[in-house]
């Protein structure tokens, strides 16, 4: 069972956890409608989207408004460490929450409660503080652009508005980095570099790439990330193994992105309605 | 819980005047949180205070951090003047170490009718006839999809800036990448 774990928009929206659904272009969760742009609604979005084609359990959402100030994200941290080991979750998924090393090593105690230990992605503000806690190889996938592998791959940048340099990303030097990344055990197990090329890498190297279809537009648009991330957690949670569910993410991703025919002004929710089509014939 | 409790240690106070370099003549403000960091910045700016928004040595780093480098001999005048406008920091400590450089570099894409600027890892995206806001991406902090609600689908000219609305590093960023974008715009 896939538990997606995250911020919205609004200040005023409460801690809630449950399970969600799409409805008109929305999400919906315990009665309360979240429009789907981008950040953590957009990853539930593509998570629902393909669940719809897959024998997945009905997802459940950990969610909270935080526009940035760290108070929603503080309330969901103190949360989820009082209550995380009384879920049966299989699955976890940590986003846009505020980068908290202390809050997120809580959590990480946590996890270490439940029954059986959930296969662990994070992307967004929490990878950020998994990387910074030096905890990175507690977790199963990160799924950074190239940008955000940069930071992975400066041992001494606490985010990504710091990444030296020297190092900052360049997309021909993403297989250098992910060896600086893994170097320095500010990876997790298993990588998922999305970009002009995504890249599934590990401890070894780069294992797998994909190219096709090529959409340059899609840098451009906010939420293409967050649907990548969403999608490999469905295929995770309906029980397909982490590299193999990554790289058919990244080849969804991309077709549904292809589909939706993107200029730099396509909003995410288009490429998510093309979810179901791109993962029917890759199936 | 504040950035205070991450102190490992303080470093003793040096007498020098203040170089903005790697001396041991800068003292660091420490806020407990961004949008403090921002609103203490605009106050001493606009006092025309030689001031650097900088990233906090490794004692204090929590995950979504900026400190603001000043010249320590003013200490006392620059708490003054924070307290009177009622943003006064945390603590006001000398630093001799090395901070972290915010990011410097910005990239820039041509898609014809849209132009992007990326700062660190934000970026910004305008249609170029109309100046609307078409997207931005980017980013990992929970103010970016917020940012990207209130921005998008508005004028470069008529949206919030992000220095105003948002709250962390990755709104910083994005200020960064808007004040790009604004200035090659306003250079065409």
């Amino acid at each position: 069972m896939l538990c997606i774990i995250g911020t919205v928009p609004d200040p005023d929206f409460p801690l809630v956890t449950g399970p969600v659904k799409m409805e008109k272009g929305h999400i919906v969760i315990e009665g309360r409608r979240v429009p789907v742009n981008r950040g953590t609604p957009a990853l539930l979005a593509a998570a629902l989207a393909a669940a719809a084609c897959l024998q997945v359990p009905p997802i459940h959402a950990w969610l909270v408004g935080d526009i940035g100030r760290g108070d929603g994200s503080r309330r969901l941290y103190a949360d989820m460490e009082q209550r995380l080991d009384r879920f049966p979750w299989t699955v976890l998924v940590f986003h846009y929450l505020q980068p908290d090393v202390d809050w997120h090593n809580r959590v990480l105690f946590a996890v270490e409660e439940m029954n059986k230990r959930p296969v662990m992605i994070a992307d967004a503000g929490f990878m950020y503080a998994a990387k910074m806690s030096g905890q990175a190889g507690a977790y199963d996938l990160f799924t950074p652009d190239a940008g955000e592998l940069a930071f992975l791959a400066d041992e001494t940048a606490p985010h990504p508005f710091y990444t030296r340099g020297f190092i900052l990303h360049e997309e021909g030097r993403v297989p250098e980095l992910i060896k600086r990344a893994y170097s320095y055990e500010n990876a997790a197990r298993r990588l998922l570099v999305k970009g002009e090329t995504d890249y599934l890498a590990d401890a070894r190297g780069v294992l797998e790439t994909v190219t096709e279809p090529k959409s340059a537009a899609l840098e451009a648009m906010g939420g293409t990330g967050d649907t990548l991330t969403g999608l490999a957690a469905a295929l995770v949670a309906s029980s397909m193994e982490v590299s193999k569910a990554a790289i058919l993410a990244a080849r969804v991703n991309r077709l549904a992105g292809s589909l939706a025919n993107p200029t730099p002004a396509t909003q995410v929710v288009e490429i998510v309605e093309r979810i179901p089509e791109a993962l029917a014939r890759l199936l | 819980m504040a950035l205070l409790s991450f102190f490992k240690k303080k470093p003793t106070k040096p007498d020098s005047s203040f170089a903005g370099a790697q001396g041991a003549d800068r003292g660091i403000l420490i806020f407990e949180n961004t949008s403090e960091v921002i609103a203490a910045e605009n106050q001493l700016r606009s006092q025309g205070w030689r001031i650097r928004v900088m990233g906090p040595p490794p004692e204090i780093q929590r995950g979504c951090d900026l400190v603001i480098e000043f010249p320590l001999i003013e200490e006392l005048e620059i708490l003054r003047q924070l307290e009177a406008v009622g943003t006064p920091p945390l603590e006001m400590v000398p630093v001799t170490g090395p901070l972290l450089q915010p990011v410097g570099l910005f990239q820039t894409v041509d898609y014809g009718d849209w132009l992007m600027v990326r700062a660190a890892n934000m970026k910004i995206c305008i249609e170029k006839g109309s100046g609307v806001i078409v997207n931005i991406s980017g980013g990992g902090c929970p103010d970016v999809p917020y940012l990207a609600q209130e921005m998008v689908g508005k004028t470069l000219s008529a949206a919030p800036s992000p220095r105003t609305i948002g709250h962390t590093l990755c709104g910083y960023a994005l200020e960064l990448a808007y004040q790009e974008l604004k200035r090659q715009c306003s250079a065409s």
